[in-house]
């Protein structure tokens, strides 16, 4: 079948209007100070009501104070792989420009947000549980999410022209979205150390005045995710810019 | 337009072959996803003699007490999944939030008694947040539900398939 030359709105027609990078760049500079700015107040809020003023638990006393910084890491460094499927998904299919560099600048920031999860587990697992790590289906999970991450920085990265590069790290980050929800379910699937899910879309097993700053503590870092990609991306598509006005030049001045 | 379906088509057909080829994969490891086994499976899948395993329950309430042996301490407990308990001895620290009715993994190698002698004791936290204030009182109230699903909480239904014999 060819396609006919029509006007009515496709739907690929949205997408590509705020994929337009001139567009993102002008909503961006209006919409990052607020989204920096309330970044800042909620985790503070989150934070300081989590460590300082929410009760401790009856069995990890403090120690469990963890999980204000340990969940929302952890719920960011999978739904920031999410994120950067969906961008790659879209690269590929759609061949979007910006979300070529959105997927190269959400890497990064994911891989470091994983690392905090890593990191903060263990230290909580420590005294807890008795291990700084353990093998089970959670922690190795998880570790494979740290793993993809990296790999995506390498490959993006790896390639003198940078569309290839971006193509071959959008298949690898779209192959390995396999493993979120071997992720999610890992605790309820098989036998781990990892305690199963707090709050689930029925409720929550937690008291309230431990969950409500936790929540709030997860929507801080959650923008404060999008803030970090949002800044780097602004950086990207402006530098691309640059990189094609001066390869242009060079090509006049030849 | 084509082309883009196109593409879009290949990349929904790999993601569902990969999803699929990952799911027959992780089916066919389930045996060996486990962390740990439980009490009633023992005697069903008993561990090959001289290897270590890990055996994951609850701490049965009541039974942990502390012996001598060669002159050392040793820790005394049994762990349960509500169908079958085994004896633990640890020669150990045990961790900060080991409890009686607390879950509890231990790595450890099958006596030729039956009893297990652990090289390690981890102890699992549920997924229950409480301060100790609403803790008590709900003790008082009488709403107190100590050992939750004791069985469930270590066997997810879906996870291991029930294999006769």
């Amino acid at each position: 079948m060819k396609s006919s030359p029509t006007i009515a709105p496709r739907p690929g027609h949205i997408l590509h209007r705020f994929a337009n990078p001139g567009r993102f760049l002008r909503l961006a500079s209006v919409v990052q100070p607020w989204l920096t700015g309330v970044t800042l107040v909620l985790v503070v809020i989150g934070l300081g009501w989590g460590l300082f003023i929410a009760p401790e638990d009856r069995f990890q006393h403090d120690a469990m104070r963890i999980i204000y910084v340990h969940v929302p890491a952890a719920w960011l460094a999978s739904a920031g792989y999410f994120g950067l499927a969906l961008c790659s998904a879209l690269s590929l299919v759609w061949r979007h420009k910006l979300a070529d560099l959105a997927a190269a600048e959400i890497s990064p920031v994911g891989a470091a947000i994983t690392t905090l999860a890593l990191a903060s587990g263990s230290i909580w697992g420590k005294p807890m549980w008795g291990a700084w790590w353990v093998w089970d289906a959670r922690l190795t999970s998880v570790l494979v999410l740290f793993f993809l991450y990296l790999g995506h920085i390498a490959l993006v990265r790896a390639f003198d022209d940078p569309e290839r590069g971006q193509r071959a790290g959008a298949i690898l980050a779209l192959v390995g979205v396999v493993n979120l929800p071997i992720i999610k379910f890992s605790v309820d699937w098989w036998n781990t150390l990892h305690q199963p899910a707090s709050i689930t879309l029925t409720g929550a097993s937690m008291d309230k005045g431990i969950l409500w700053p936790l929540l709030i503590s997860m929507l801080g870092f959650s923008l404060g995710f999008a803030a970090l990609v949002m800044a780097r991306l602004r950086a990207a598509v402006m530098e691309w810019r640059i990189r094609s006005l001066l390869l242009a030049r060079t090509r006049e001045h030849r | 337009m084509t082309r883009k379906h196109r593409r879009l088509l290949v990349l929904v057909a790999c993601l569902v072959g990969l999803g699929g080829a990952t799911a027959l994969t992780l089916t066919a490891l389930n045996d060996n996803m486990v962390f740990f086994v439980a009490p009633s499976d023992l005697a069903s899948k008993p561990p090959r003699p001289g290897r270590s395993f890990r055996i994951g329950g609850l701490v049965e309430p009541g039974s942990l007490s502390q012996i001598r042996q060669d002159g050392k301490p040793v820790m005394k407990f049994r762990v349960t999944d509500g169908k079958a308990s085994v004896s633990v001895f640890y020669a150990g620290v045990l961790p900060d939030l080991f409890r009686e009715g607390q879950g509890v993994v231990v790595l450890g190698m099958l006596r030729p008694d039956g009893e297990i002698a652990a090289s390690e004791v981890l102890a699992k936290h549920d997924e229950t947040y409480m301060p100790p204030e609403v803790a008590d009182a709900l003790k008082k109230a009488g709403q107190w539900a100590p050992p939750p699903k004791p069985a469930a909480d270590f066997r997810p239904a879906a996870a291991i398939p029930a294999k006769p014999g």
